[in-house]
């Protein structure tokens, strides 16, 4: 294991930020801490660095104990979400800063510090202040500098959580990629649920200080532990006391009596796919997602009776805490951005 | 956050034993002096001396002509830095930093300079020197730049839309300036006059030029102190320094509870 | 329209009748008899003394003021501890205090029969009336500037950059050197700037510890009073306008790192 963290628990005043989390990390690995904002994700990041102490617990990098050590001396590289940068220090030097602390060799430094600005792909760059970088520039820059010093872990705090979404997808497949040829573990903290399904590995689902499932992206979209989760990764409905996924609604364009009576509300065209808002007879609303073929085959019509197959429901029996979920992501079908699994 | 290391915490403590040492030394120290001193010769005394007529007098100069000196920068202040943010003409740059002169500029040299215009050699025939009036004006020239200096980043930053809005509903511009922008205006306007009075009741090198320093007449009580101290007199002088003290320390503090009042009666 | 115009009137007229035309006679008048006289007042040997004693106070005034400046910058923003607002207070205590009283304050110090003024005389430093009562004079008006300067920037920057310094493996010292310090560069600067201009100035304090003692113990401010007082209006308009033009160095490097500073 190259992480592993036992028992960890941390308070703020009054607020528990990580209650008794537990977690390995393998190596090589890139996994991701995902949850929303208060969800502890961070606080456990900055634990395992050093930035933040532990009131319980224990923390080992490459199966020593670290609990005890500054951040100097744990070998963790840290990229933040506003990129940190030494806004006084060239592009160059600030890649180099990590080396020179260490009074690396120059002809070394120089070396490495090209190597590296190769990699991230800011060759030109080198004489320029971080002032004068765009923002995915800037944490391009970060991840050099952090990679400078060869460290044993890479953590990264939000990283593009202050770039556009365009910049945020093309650094998303850039960090995979990276990963891929750098091989250091890393450690991925957000609360976007596409970006931990894209890149990571594993990702680790944490709400209110706990860790609630760990897994594949894979894993935890098709077996949710628990409504928190499934509504985190990937789309849901609340129906009654059970949950399910909107592809997982199947239309029927005829009601018969094994069937859920429906009344399409409202379609909306999204490209490929077509969202399909339904109102129950009992008044319950839900609404499904099918690809355009589907709809068109079907014929679905707004104000079309319908009858819909909800087989592929699940329900979660809560055997330790009936904790409700954390402010955010929504289980009904009213088109939030909550319902996106976006807290 | 912060680094539990025992070398991180052992320069905590120095630099703030550095400090300490630093503060005690150069501004405690001192202080806690000219109050031990003004009550040397017991309770009686001190009363008696601060209640001197010339000793009162000097006092009450100080404290109407400072009074007087920042209503006066209240306005004009104000009204100047309006100029300075809203309007545009040439050499606006220039005339801003015109106002920081008075900051940088020595006070006997602004002193000297004042009496040259306005004094008996003025080739304007305007001569203030010996009178209260001289007094004004080196006081008005000292505190110009604290209101000016607050209250331009306030206007600066002053959100326009709100003075639209106001417009829109039919505000004449004075009813939207009285209504609008003065009272965001109002806790920076207190801030620079708390800060000029502080500087204008003691203010010294500037008006001891200008002044001819006539006790009852045009004696500042920062004069009187010092006159206090050249004859012998350091207790008297502490004394008076004290009630000095406490007139800057109560303006300072009634104007930050203004400040606060307001600013939660805002919310 | 016209209510601007008559506010550009009244604002720029005050201006000129309070500040513009008082400075612009006295450079006037301290040239109206030609170079020559100015160069003889320059060059009195009392003259040059009070020039160089005035900036040997200043070199050693600001860089003390600065580096408390910064220690108590970092103290206030960065650490914890009991008593912050009444360490607050005390600072921006120099500017609320009339110098007349700061020089009082040390004179019962270091005077005879003050608190430190005999054990110190015992054992042969003078305070008073002597270049030390002179500079602890000038250190106390000018002490808040650079703290004042420094405790925005430094809480504006945050600690992110201190923090990934630290998982980069530097030390605090190291630290503290290479990303803090430069840093708040901005804001230092001005600070100093506005200790250089207050410690030039020093008038009422440094009048009250120094005796004013010609060729001794007289600062350049000190100068033009007592050439006021000699009638030598020459000599008085030439020290200003030297103390004058160091004020105007200042205002223009106020501007300067105004700009840059406010951050």
């Amino acid at each position: 294991m190259a992480i592993a963290v036992h028992h960890i628990s941390k308070r703020f005043g009054g607020f528990t930020a990580l209650d008794d989390v537990s977690l390995d990390v393998p190596a090589g690995s890139l996994t991701a801490l995902l949850g929303p904002s208060g969800s502890g994700k961070s606080t456990l990041l900055r634990v395992i660095a050093g930035l933040e102490q532990p009131d319980t617990g224990e923390v080992l990098i490459l199966e020593e104990p670290a609990t005890r050590l500054a951040p100097q001396q744990r070998g963790v590289g840290f990229v933040f979400q506003h990129y940190a940068a030494f806004k006084h220090m060239t592009v160059w030097e600030n890649v180099a800063f990590g080396l020179k602390i260490r009074k690396r060799p120059k002809q070394e430094i120089r070396e490495r510090v090209q190597h590296l600005l190769a990699l991230v792909q800011l060759q030109g760059m080198a004489e320029r202040y971080p002032a004068q970088l765009s923002g995915g520039q800037r944490q391009r820059m970060a991840l050099a500098r952090a990679l400078a010093v060869e460290p044993k872990v890479l953590l990264l705090d939000e990283p593009f959580g202050a770039l556009d979404a365009r910049v945020r997808e093309e650094l998303r497949a850039w960090l995979r990629r990276l990963h891929d040829e750098v091989q250091v573990t890393t450690i991925l903290v957000t609360h976007d649920q596409e970006e931990a399904m894209e890149v990571a590995d594993t990702i680790v689902v944490m709400n209110q200080g706990r860790i609630e499932q760990t897994g594949t992206p894979r894993d935890l979209y098709e077996h949710p532990a628990n409504p928190f989760v499934m509504g985190f990764i990937g789309q849901v409905n609340k129906f009654g006391e059970s949950f399910i996924r909107p592809h997982d609604v199947v239309i029927h364009p005829r009601y018969d009596g094994a069937l859920e009576e429906a009344t399409i509300e409202r379609l909306l065209y999204l490209g490929f796919e077509v969202r399909v808002d339904l109102v129950l007879a009992d008044g319950q609303r839900l609404w499904a997602q099918v690809t355009r073929e589907e709809a068109e085959r079907l014929e679905l019509q707004q104000g079309q009776r319908v009858g819909l197959d909800l087989s592929r429901r699940r329900g979660f029996v809560m055997v330790n805490d009936l904790r409700p979920p954390a402010a955010g992501p929504v289980w009904d079908a009213d088109h939030s951005a909550a319902g996106r699994g976006l807290a | 956050m912060a680094l539990r290391s025992a070398s991180a915490l052992r320069g905590h403590l120095l630099t703030r034993g550095l400090i300490t040492g630093y503060l005690s030394l150069i501004v405690l120290i001192p202080l806690a002096a000219v109050a031990g001193r003004s009550f040397q010769d017991g309770w009686g005394t001190y009363w008696a001396t601060i209640t001197d007529a010339e000793a009162l007098a000097a006092l009450e100069f100080s404290l109407l002509s400072s009074l007087v000196v920042v209503a006066i920068d209240a306005v004009v202040g104000t009204l100047i830095a309006w100029v300075l943010v809203r309007d545009s003409f040439r050499g606006k740059e220039l005339v801003n930093s015109l106002i920081d002169l008075p900051f940088a500029l020595p006070t006997i040299v602004a002193g000297l300079t004042l009496l040259t215009l306005y004094g008996p050699t003025s080739p304007v025939g305007i001569n203030v020197a010996y009178t209260r009036a001289g007094v004004g004006l080196a006081l008005l020239f000292v505190t110009l730049p604290f209101v000016v200096r607050a209250v331009q980043p306030v206007l600066l930053a002053l959100d326009r839309e709100a003075e639209e809005a106001a417009a829109s509903l039919g505000a004449s511009r004075s009813a939207t300036f009285r209504r609008i922008v003065l009272p965001a205006l109002l806790p920076a306007i207190l801030s620079g006059v708390g800060l000029g009075f502080a500087r204008a009741i003691g203010e010294f090198g500037s008006v001891v030029l200008i002044s001819g320093n006539i006790p009852f007449q045009t004696e500042v009580a920062s004069v009187h102190i010092f006159g206090r101290i050249e004859s012998d007199d350091v207790t008297g002088a502490a004394a008076i320094s004290v009630v000095l003290l406490l007139l800057s320390l109560l303006v300072l503090v009634l104007i930050n509870a203004f400040t606060r009042w307001r600013t939660r009666h805002e919310h | 329209m016209s209510t601007r115009i008559a506010a550009r009137t009244i604002a720029l007229g005050y201006l000129a009748l309070l500040i513009a035309l008082p400075v612009g006679l006295v450079v006037w008048r301290t040239f109206e008899h030609g170079l020559a006289p100015v160069w003889t007042t320059m060059t009195q040997p009392d003259a040059l003394h009070a020039f160089w004693l005035t900036v040997m106070i200043v070199l050693i005034t600001v860089p003390l003021n600065t580096l408390f400046g910064v220690l108590c910058a970092l103290a206030l923003v960065r650490h914890h501890f009991p008593g912050k607002s009444i360490l607050n207070a005390i600072i921006d205590l120099p500017v609320a205090i009339s110098p007349v009283v700061v020089g009082l304050a040390l004179f019962i110090v270091y005077g005879r029969r003050g608190w430190f003024g005999d054990w110190l005389l015992a054992h042969g430093m003078r305070v008073l009336f002597a270049v030390p009562g002179m500079i602890l004079a000038t250190i106390f008006v000018s002490l808040p500037f650079v703290v004042r300067e420094v405790v925005p920037v430094l809480r504006e920057i945050g600690t992110e950059q201190e923090q990934a310094a630290q998982t980069l493996g530097a030390t605090p010292l190291q630290i503290f050197w290479r990303v803090t310090l430069p840093s708040i560069r901005a804001g230092v600067t001005y600070g100093v700037v506005l200790t250089t201009a207050r410690a030039l100035g020093e008038f009422g304090a440094v009048s009250i510890v120094s005796g004013r003692l010609s060729g001794q113990t007289e600062t350049l401010t000190l100068y033009v009073q007592e050439r006021f007082e000699q009638f030598d209006l020459t000599g008085a308009y030439t020290a200003s306008l030297v103390l004058a033009l160091l004020a105007l160095a200042t205002v223009v490097g106020m501007n300067t790192f105004k700009s840059k500073g406010a951050a």
